[in-house]
Parts: C-alpha cells; sequence; structure tokens
C-alpha cells in the first residue's frame, strides 16, 4: 500500500479524515462497533473518493463531483412527521438527519409480527445476525457509511409473519444549511415470512446536504419482500445509497426505486443469490432534468442455480440532466440453470441530456439464459405527430407518451396504491415540465 | 445440465497442442541488439533509410512513451512483459531484391507452408473459389520486419493504386505519409500505440485515388519467426474521394515458449463517398494445453469516416493469440457516414480475449453497426467491450449492436461489457445481447440425422456465426469457416 | 427374428421408471402403430429407439437386424437407418434446411463408408421431394425450423426422412398440432414411404392419424409396457372406449 503513489487528497477527503478524527470518540455505539468504523475508515483512506478511472464509477466521478464534505448534520430539537405516500396506509419510521426519531414515527400500529430496534441498541448485542458477508462490502461508499454511521433502525419480521401493512422507512433532512447523514439501517426477513419495504429520501430545496445511506437486507428461506425506494431529495442534494441484498432459497425479492430529486444521487444495488429457486425482479424509474445527475448501478450476483432474475430501468432525461444504469449480472461456475435478463431504455427529451447505459454480462456457467438490453432515443414522432392530428396539443402528447413509457416500468409494482402513487409522482413532474 | 459431456470431452482433446502452423524456418536473421533506447530507434530507422523527419517523429514518440504507465483495466491477466527483453528489429539477411530469386528460399518455403501464392505465376492463377472462377489477390508477404516481397505491383500502378511496404512510402512518398500518419491514431493515444510509433518495423501502406475502384482485393501475412522479437507493424490506408478497397489480413506464427509481444497500429482514413473494407483472420499461437506460451496481440485499428457518406467496415475471425486487447474503432466523422463491425471471436484452452469496438458518431445522420458472437470453450475468457456515443452535435446518430455469446462447457466463462452513450435526443441506439449453450436438444437433433457429437457442434457454430462469416470477402469466409472447425474440432494438423 | 426386437425394456428417467418390461416386434415392411394414454411411456420408447441421453436402460435390449444397438450413439444408429420424426422439432438458428440434409446425409454415408452425395443428385432428390410436400425453394434455403408453423414444421420433418430414407422410421407424435389439411399432406409424404424394405413405428395419441396412415397392427401402451395388440380395428375401438379400460390392467 505504501509502494504505492497517493495522489493528493482532495479537499472533501482531507476533511472527511479530520471529521472522522475529531468525531470518533463522540461517535454513537460502543465496544465492537468503534472498531469496526476504524477498520472502514482504514479501506476508504487507502483508496480516497472514487473517480472516473475505477470502472464502477466510470460515470459518476465522486472525486470530481464531490466538493467537499459537509459536517455531520445534529439532530433535531423539535418535533415534527416525516412525509407519507398519498393514498398508502404505512407504518412510518422516521429517520431525521440520520437518526432514529421516535417522536416522529407511528408506533401505534405495530404488529406482533415485526420488532423494531435501534441501530446501536442492536449492533453492541449481536454483530452476526447474517451467515457470510454482506453484498457490497467492498465498497467505498459502504466503508464511509460504516465509518461514519449516525443511526438508523433494525427490523426483523418474524418466522412466517404477514404483515399487510407496509413498514416506511422515511429518511428526512431537516436544516437550513448544508450537513451530511449517514443513516445505516437493517431489515431481516425470517424464512416463510413477507414484508413491504418502502423507503423515502427526501429534503428541502436548495439545500446543499449529504447523505450517504445504507440499508442491509437478509431475505430468508421462502420469503417475499417488496421494497420500493422513492428519491425525492432537494435539488442541491448530493446522495449515495448502497443496498446489499442477500436473497435465500426459493425467496422472492421485488425491488423498484423511482428517483425524481436531487442534484447528485447514486443508488447502488447489489444482489446476491445464494440459494436456489429464487426469484428477483429490480425495477426502476428516473425522470430528472435541468443539470440532475442520477446514476443506478446494480450488480446482481448468481451464486447458486435455478435462480431468475429480472432488472428493468426507464429513464426520462430532459434539460441538461445526465442519466447512467450500469446493471452488471454476475453467474457463477455453479449457476446452472439460471435465467438472468437485463433492460435498459433511456428516452432523452432535450439535446443536451445524456444517457450513459452499460448493461453487462459476466457468465462462468454454460447452461443458463442470459441476455440483456438497451435503447436509447428520442420520443417518437409518428407517435407524438398521431395524437396531435387527433387534436391533442404537442406538450400533452408528450406527456402521454412519457408517461406510458414511465408506466410501463412501473406497472412491475405489486401494490396498486403503491403504484398509483408512483404513478402520481411521475404525473407532478411532467405537470411541473409544461 | 451443461454441454454433452462428449462434446465437452471432444472440444477439451481440442488443437491446443495441434497448432497446425507451428513449425520454425531456419534462416540467419539480422537483430538489432536487445532492449529498447535510443540507440535502438537509431538502428531501425538507418536499416530503413529513414528522412531525418522520420526519425525524429520516431524519438519524440519513444521519448513520450519512457512517461506512460501500461493500461490495467482490460479483464486480462497476464506476466509482467519485460520490454528491454525483446529483440525489436530482425530481419532475413538477404533483403536488397531485385526479383523473387532472390528471395531466401527458405523464406518461400514457409510461405509456401502457408499456403500463401508468393510466385507471381501462382498469383495469377489466384484463389480457387467456389463456382470454379478464380480471383486475384495482390500479396505482400511481411516476414518478422520486413516486407519480403509485393506482388501486383505493376497493375495497380496503371490503375493509380499504391500498394507498397510503409518502409517504401515513407522514402518515395513522403508527402501523402506526412499528411496521415498518425492523424488516426496520434501517438499521444495509448502505451502500446504509442510504442508503435517509435519502433514500428514495417507494414503496408495503400493509396487509391480519387474515383477508382482499387482492381482487386489487397492482402498482407504477417508472421513472426525469431525468438522474442515483438512484431510492430504499422498499416495506413487511404481511400480518397469516391474511392473502394478491400484489404485482408491475415496471421499466423509459430510455436513457442516465450510469449512474444505483436503490438500493431493500422490506420484507415475514408474521404467522401469512399469505402474501405478491412478483413482480419487472426490464428496466432495460443498457446500450450497449460496455457503457457502464445503471442500477446495488442492492436489499435481505428478508421476515421472522414469524409461524408464515407463507410469503414471492420470484419474479423479470432481464433488465435493467448491474450488479444483489441478494438477496431470507427469515428463517424463525415454527415452521413457509416461504420460498421463483424466479428468471430473463438478462445479456447487458456485464451483470454478482451476485445470488442468503438463506434464514435461526430457527425450528422451517421450509421454504426455492429455483430458480435463469441465463443468460448475449455477453461477461456472471453470478453466482449462496446463502446457507442454520440456526441453532442451527433444528429440523427444511429446504432444497431448485437453481440451474443456461445459457451462450450461450464469452465469457461463470456462476458459483455457494452457502453452506451448517447449525449444528445436524436440519437437511437440499440443493443441486443444474450449468453447461452449448445442445446441438448439441439445436439441430439442433428446426431439423431446421423452427425457425429463433433460434427453437429461444427454445424451449429456455423450457424452461430453465419451472419458475420457473410461479410467476409470470399476467400477468408472459406478459411474463417475451417479455422473455425479446427479451433473447435481437435483435428490434427 | 423380426427387423426391430424390444426385448423387455425397463427404462427410467431422472430416477422415475416410465417403461416396465416393454417387449414388441416390428417386421420389415411393417407399419406398426403404438397408440396409449399420456404417460404410458410412448415417447420414451421413440428417444430410447434413437438414443437420447439420459434414458437409463435397467433391463433388456433392442435389436436392429439382429444387432443390439443400446451402446451405439445416436449418429451411428441414423447411420444404421433409424429416423425420428420428433414430436417437437427443433430450431437451428444460422443453419438452412439445405446445408442441415447434405450434411447429415454425407454424414451418414461416411460411417456406413459409401461415397458423398454430389451437388447436383442431392439438389434434384430435394427438390422433387419438397415439392410433393408443398414446401417451397425458400423454405429450403431458411434456417431450420425457425419461425415456421408447427404444421411446417412436421413437413419438414417428414422432407427429412424421405432424404435420409431410412430402414426404421419412428414417428413420435407427427399429427399433434395439426389441422386436417396439413394432416393430409403429411400422412401422403408418409405415405409415399412406404415400402416393403422399410418399417415403421407410428406413435399417436388419437386414432385420427390412423384413418390416412393405416397401420399393419396395433399395439396399446399402458404404464410402460405393451397391453393389448391387435389389427387396425383396435385403434377404432380404443376410439370408441377411450383407455380407461388398461388403467387398471396395467397395474
Amino acid at each position: 500500500m505504501k509502494a504505492d503513489v497517493r495522489a493528493i487528497k482532495t479537499p472533501a477527503e482531507q476533511a472527511l479524515s479530520a471529521a472522522f478524527a475529531a468525531a470518533l470518540s463522540e461517535m454513537p455505539g460502543r465496544g465492537p462497533i468503534g472498531s469496526l468504523r476504524e477498520e472502514a475508515f482504514r479501506c476508504f483512506d487507502a483508496s480516497g473518493l472514487p473517480h472516473r478511472r475505477i470502472e464502477e464509477w466510470k460515470y459518476t466521478d465522486l472525486r470530481t463531483l464531490m466538493r467537499e464534505a459537509k459536517p455531520l448534520a445534529g439532530p433535531v430539537k423539535s418535533k415534527g412527521s416525516v412525509p407519507s405516500l398519498p393514498g398508502v396506509e404505512a407504518t412510518r419510521v422516521a429517520i431525521v438527519n440520520g437518526r432514529y426519531e421516535p417522536g416522529w414515527s407511528d408506533l401505534t400500529s405495530t404488529d406482533p409480527g415485526i420488532a423494531l430496534s435501534e441501530l446501536f441498541t442492536f449492533l453492541e448485542d449481536q454483530t452476526t445476525y447474517r451467515d457470510g458477508e454482506i453484498p457490497g462490502k467492498d465498497d467505498t461508499a459502504f466503508w464511509l457509511n460504516t465509518a461514519f454511521m449516525t443511526g438508523g433502525v433494525v427490523l426483523r419480521v418474524k418466522r412466517e409473519a404477514r404483515d399487510k401493512r407496509p413498514i416506511h422507512l422515511a429518511h428526512v433532512f431537516v436544516g437550513d444549511a448544508g450537513a451530511a447523514m449517514y443513516p445505516r439501517s437493517i431489515v431481516i426477513v425470517e424464512p416463510g415470512a413477507q414484508l413491504t419495504l418502502i423507503e423515502s429520501f427526501a429534503g428541502p430545496a436548495d439545500v446543499d446536504y449529504q447523505v450517504n445511506s445504507a440499508l442491509e437486507l437478509v431475505i430468508g428461506e421462502g420469503a417475499q419482500v417488496d421494497h420500493i425506494r422513492i428519491g425525492h431529495d432537494g435539488n442541491s442534494a448530493l446522495r449515495i445509497s448502497t443496498l446489499g441484498v442477500s436473497v435465500g432459497t426459493k425467496a422472492i425479492y421485488r425491488d423498484f426505486v423511482l428517483t425524481v430529486g436531487g442534484g447528485l444521487v447514486r443508488n447502488q444495488t447489489f444482489t446476491r443469490f445464494g440459494g436456489e429457486h429464487t426469484e428477483a425482479t429490480i425495477g426502476g424509474a428516473t425522470l430528472i432534468k435541468g443539470r440532475q445527475h442520477v446514476d443506478n448501478t446494480l450488480v446482481i450476483e448468481h451464486t447458486a442455480g435455478g435462480c431468475t432474475s429480472r432488472e428493468r430501468f426507464r429513464s426520462v432525461l430532459d434539460g441538461e440532466s445526465h442519466g447512467v444504469f450500469q446493471g452488471k449480472i454476475v453467474v457463477g461456475p455453479h449457476a446452472q440453470k439460471t435465467d438472468a435478463k437485463m433492460a435498459s431504455h433511456a428516452l432523452l427529451l432535450s439535446d443536451e441530456a445524456e444517457a450513459d447505459n452499460k448493461p453487462e454480462l459476466e457468465i462462468f456457467a454454460d447452461d443458463v439464459q442470459c441476455g440483456h438490453g438497451a435503447t436509447a432515443g428520442a420520443l417518437d414522432g409518428a407517435l407524438k405527430f398521431y395524437l396531435m392530428s387527433r387534436g391533442i396539443p404537442e406538450t400533452q402528447a408528450e406527456a402521454l407518451l412519457i408517461q406510458a413509457f414511465i408506466g410501463e416500468a412501473i406497472e412491475d409494482v405489486a401494490d396498486e396504491r403503491i403504484r398509483d402513487a408512483l404513478m402520481g409522482e411521475a404525473i407532478s413532474w411532467l405537470e411541473a415540465r409544461a | 445440465m451443461p454441454a454433452v459431456q462428449e462434446t465437452v470431452e471432444q472440444v477439451r482433446r481440442i488443437d491446443v497442442d495441434q497448432y497446425k502452423y507451428g513449425f520454425e524456418t531456419k534462416i540467419e536473421s539480422e537483430k538489432a541488439p536487445k532492449g529498447l533506447s535510443e540507440n535502438t530507434i537509431r538502428f531501425i530507422s538507418g536499416k530503413k533509410n529513414e528522412p531525418e523527419w522520420m526519425l525524429a517523429w520516431r524519438l519524440e514518440a519513444y521519448r513520450r512513451w519512457l512517461t506512460m504507465r501500461e493500461p490495467t483495466w482490460a479483464r486480462v491477466s497476464y506476466p509482467k512483459i519485460d520490454y528491454q527483453d525483446i529483440y525489436y528489429y530482425a530481419a532475413p539477411k538477404k533483403t536488397s531484391l531485385k526479383s523473387l530469386d532472390e528471395v531466401d528460399p527458405e523464406i518461400l518455403r514457409t510461405y509456401e507452408k502457408l499456403g500463401i501464392p508468393l510466385r507471381e505465376q501462382e498469383i495469377l492463377a489466384g484463389v480457387e473459389r467456389g463456382d470454379g472462377t478464380r480471383s486475384r489477390v495482390a500479396v505482400d508477404a511481411v516476414f518478422d520486419s520486413v516486407s519480403v516481397a509485393t506482388t501486383f505491383k505493376e497493375e495497380l500502378k496503371k490503375a493509380g493504386v499504391m500498394f507498397m511496404p510503409i518502409s517504401e512510402a515513407i522514402r518515395e512518398h513522403p508527402e501523402l505519409v506526412k499528411k496521415y500518419l498518425g492523424s488516426v491514431v496520434p501517438t499521444s493515444d495509448n502505451f502500446f500505440a504509442t510504442l508503435n510509433s517509435a519502433v514500428f518495423s514495417d507494414g503496408s501502406f495503400v493509396y487509391v485515388p480519387e474515383g477508382v475502384r482499387c482492381p482487386m482485393e489487397l492482402s498482407t501475412y504477417f508472421r513472426i519467426n525469431e525468438k522474442n522479437t515483438g512484431q510492430f507493424e504499422r498499416t495506413l490506408i487511404i481511400a480518397d474521394k469516391g474511392a473502394y478497397v478491400s484489404y485482408l489480413e491475415g496471421c499466423t506464427a509459430p510455436m513457442r515458449d516465450e510469449n512474444q509481444l505483436h503490438a500493431a497500429v493500422v490506420e484507415l482514413v475514408a474521404l467522401d463517398d469512399a469505402e474501405i473494407k478491412y478483413s482480419t483472420v487472426q490464428n496466432w499461437y495460443p498457446g500450450d494445453a497449460q496455457g503457457k506460451g502464445g503471442i500477446f496481440n495488442f492492436v489499435t485499428k481505428r478508421g476515421d469516416c472522414r469524409g461524408a457518406r464515407s463507410k469503414i467496415s471492420w470484419t474479423q475471425v479470432e481464433t488465435g493469440s493467448a491474450i488479444t486487447w483489441k478494438y477496431p474503432s470507427c469515428i463517424l466523422r463525415g454527415d452521413n457516414s457509416r461504420g460498421e463491425f463483424y466479428s468471430i471471436a473463438i478462445s479456447n484452452g487458456h485464451q483470454q480475449v478482451d476485445s470488442g469496438t468503438k463506434m464514435l458518431h461526430l457527425g450528422k445522420n451517421t450509421i454504426s453497426r455492429i455483430i458480435s458472437k463469441g465463443i468460448a470453450a475449455g477453461k477461456s475468457n472471453n470478453t466482449y467491450r462496446g463502446l457507442v456515443s454520440a456526441h453532442r452535435k451527433a444528429k440523427g446518430a444511429r446504432n444497431f449492436t448485437n453481440c451474443d455469446s456461445l459457451l462450450i462447457g461450464d469452465k469457461c466463462g463470456a462476458h459483455t461489457v457494452p457502453y452506451i452513450e448517447a449525449k444528445n435526443s436524436s440519437a437511437t441506439f440499440e443493443h441486443e445481447a444474450t449468453t447461452s449453450k449448445i442445446s441438448e436438444d439441439m445436439l441430439f437433433y442433428c446426431r439423431q440425422r446421423g452427425m457425429s457429437a463433433e460434427e453437429a457442434t461444427a454445424l451449429v457454430v456455423n450457424g452461430f456465426v453465419k451472419d458475420v462469416l457473410q461479410q467476409l470477402p470470399m476467400e477468408f469466409a472459406v478459411e474463417a469457416q475451417k479455422l473455425i472447425s479446427i479451433s473447435l474440432e481437435g483435428s490434427v494438423g | 427374428m423380426a427387423f426391430l426386437e424390444v426385448r423387455n425394456l425397463h427404462v427410467e428417467v431422472e430416477d422415475k421408471k416410465i417403461l416396465n418390461g416393454l417387449t414388441l416386434s416390428v417386421e420389415k415392411g411393417q407399419v406398426a402403430a403404438i397408440m396409449g394414454p399420456n404417460g404410458s411411456g410412448k415417447s420414451t420408447l421413440a428417444y430410447v429407439l434413437a438414443g437420447k441421453d439420459n434414458y437409463k436402460v435397467a433391463e433388456g435390449d433392442v435389436l436392429l437386424n439382429g444387432e443390439s444397438i443400446l451402446e451405439m450413439p445416436p449418429d451411428e444408429r441414423a447411420a444404421r437407418g433409424i429416423f425420428l420424426a420428433f414430436q417437437y422439432p427443433v430450431e437451428v438458428p444460422g443453419v438452412a434446411t439445405m446445408t442441415f440434409l447434405r450434411t447429415a446425409l454425407n454424414a451418414q454415408r461416411k460411417t456406413r463408408g459409401e461415397p458423398e452425395v454430389s451437388t447436383p443428385e442431392f439438389m434434384k432428390l430435394v427438390r422433387d421431394t419438397a415439392a410433393h410436400l408443398g414446401i417451397s425453394q425458400d423454405m429450403l434455403r431458411r434456417a431450420v425450423n425457425v419461425g415456421f408453423s408447427g404444421g411446417e414444421k412436421k413437413r419438414n420433418e417428414i422432407l427429412q426422412m424421405a432424404v435420409l430414407q431410412p430402414q426404421l422410421a419412428v414417428l413420435d407424435e407427427t399429427d399433434s398440432g395439426l389441422d386436417i389439411d396439413a394432416l393430409k399432406i403429411v400422412a401422403d409424404g408418409v405415405n409415399r414411404l412406404r415400402s416393403p424394405k422399410r418399417s415403421m413405428v407410428v406413435i399417436t395419441h388419437y386414432q385420427r392419424l390412423l384413418n390416412y396412415i393405416v397401420p399393419d397392427v396395433v399395439h396399446v401402451l399402458a404404464d410402460g409396457r405393451v397391453v393389448k395388440s391387435g389389427g387396425k380395428e383396435l385403434a377404432l375401438e380404443l376410439e370408441a372406449k377411450g383407455y380407461a379400460q388398461f388403467q387398471g390392467e396395467a397395474a
């Protein structure tokens, strides 16, 4: 490590080092958590912020884009509430400025099948709640999150428990000045259980706050999880969210990520199929404009055979926005009978928008069916003309076509009310465009 | 369940140790001292009687190369290359020839073994087509670092086509070389291109004047013979306005224990309404069954569709070399220009292939088309890496890409890494890729009709690569089909 | 000895026993129909005759012209004259029907030590046969079975049979998925290949096909063995009474 010439640290990297050194003694979590943080920061420090020559960060050069590292946000003093998803009755768990705030959450309707604890309370008792390694553990952003984690929750859904009511993990930033938060949550779904989990990220406009969040999701044998993530951060926010999912035998995992807000957002998902005969559908919709930069990066690892995975992403890019999709399917040598398909489609609405797509396949087993498709283009002129010739004005015609385009992605979400809520977000975005 | 066990056995017994062209020619050759230094460069330049400006160009490249670092991002791993442990120049001793009779007869015998028709008579008779007619192919043979003979010069001269070793072009047509050399692959482009710019030994130079359709296909065969020589060819092909030329490049090399380096640079320039078709059938030594030895193939090939409505197509069949790192590219600069890439890449044994193409859309209404078929067998790893990008100003850019991988056996890997970058809304890009194996049902169906497992595999593989084979010039298509069968059938040379 | 002798065949597929002591003979020139309910082992018999992988013969033998074929790979059996018309013909992308046929024919000839067929000879044979089956020249140039309708695939199987001239043709539910018109064309093609030198095993679930390809003998399969044999009237009897009468018997 010493022999390599390390480039000079950027101001952001220096600030992070200083912040870590200063805050380490005061950070929550006793015992082994301290050494966990130190080890994580050591790993981060050795490589620094990722830049475009690091393959996984090719289109999101964090080293250049993250000019500064904001100081840690302090806990909120006031009482308030977190936004909910219109039309959806869910139990809201509030994570404000990176900390679990029971005062802001719905605590009344807790199902007996779900156990909730604060992050550090849980971690201090047990650090070995999962088998094997967490997918994404060698990622730079994840190291940073482990080093600085400010708080979060641990949800355990008990064996065979089937909660009809979704749990909504609402992350919110509150404040007038830019600051940083590092929420970390763990969700454990025991064998045979069922969970609908909504995760949202929101914050004020024109405030340059920073979020580095991480969620570990462990899905037991035969369990079923529907995970919906919504990013409507403020326009000056920087957010990197890491999701590490390990899926057990015969489990079903459905994930959908909608991103409409944020100045610079990276949603990175690391999924590993450790058991046979699982099914996963990972979808996404991105609607951005102005100078927004949204990067959806996925790594789907098939280490066991007979699993099916489908990834379907659609993005709509207006203004000078930049949409990135990187999806890598890795099929290990013993993962025979894998069926993996990935599709990514980008719709460009302006000449200054940019779409980068990198759907990768790394296949080491031969009895598999794997494929990917990617397209990028503009609205179909012929279709638009058809609508206009029927009397629909141009802007409305475009909106209808864009709605149809994005609607096809949102259709994958199982819950009808959640689907409607997501479609509502898309329509608001379109109306703001007019 | 993976490919029928028997088929896997067949593939395993394959020709990795039965390389058909693995023999050595014992001739005397003249070598520059080992290693790389300014003196080596001066030595090479001197041997070729180069003008001062050429030497200066080389030296500048060398000095730049000293400041650069080898790239490490491709999905290939290889033992470190010791650049000082290589001979950068080796030429057979007797080289000032007035006629073929003066060529070292050993060299001629080598080419005979390779099936290259060097004698004018043989060439006039030409290559026989399936329908009984004969075509004519002009051959420029490179033996290690020097072009041994160039045939058909006179006929081409009548049409106005220049086809000669680049060393000759540097002496005879300096204005043309100066105008175009390094204009598509600048000296600073990448580590291996810079090295090539400093020590390139020879290669082909082609210039087709305005409105001329080159009357025959031009071809070059390469061979690396000497131990520890790198082969650094430099090829420059220019098609002036409205011109057409089809160029075939074929390569073979003898068995060696030490790895051998091949770092070539090919530059193509097509002006308004011109078309260049560049086909390669590559069969370098892939290393033995343990993965030892073999050719390291690091090549920079780029075509500049400089003129409006120009067209450049790359067609390749790759079955050899231990490590391959090459991305033939097209810069679609001229409005309405078109770039095409058709490729079959087969890897077996312990080969590692990381290759693909780049299509850069700069002009308006440009089109690119990529069809890539990868076949991985044995313990090899086969990666397709492609970039399709449309610049902000590249209105109306269109691309269609289809890359498919076929896996034979369960110890190999096939990977696809496409980069699709659209920087304006009028670009329409479509990409599809699949990875699969030859299904057992398909194999059984063919076998029930009487074909052995080997024959069935060859038939299915041929069907898999058909789209690309159709793009090859006739002569090459036949050789390519044979080569594919050999790579996958294990027939003894 | 009959031309094809199946003796006490016990066959397992994926640890499941399908054939339970099947015994059957087919004389040279004979057309034998095999009928039976689903799961009785009809297709299994076809695959075992053709030599498909994963069909484990636990006991018994199959003799063709007095020679045991169970140790032979599929291509050797094909060269010996066995042809299987698949129930679900496989698509072979990128390989033209003509190319496929020529490769197969020459491979069989090579195995038998015969010279390869000459191109004009081959073209004529294929063209003539194709015309009778209503297969256009264009279809011959298309990749085998790719984008073919059900009827076209079955006609293609018969075309192959006509070109390869087998001694023993096994037709596995050739009528499945066909309407009357397609059925007639296919049956026509099969009947044109009937000869005293050629034996046929026609596997079918329904009696209808046997109106067009009239068998010399009918065998009923249930639970992996032959439970009844008879003349062509047996087929009509089955149509009237169904297979239920045999379900219990085989137990």
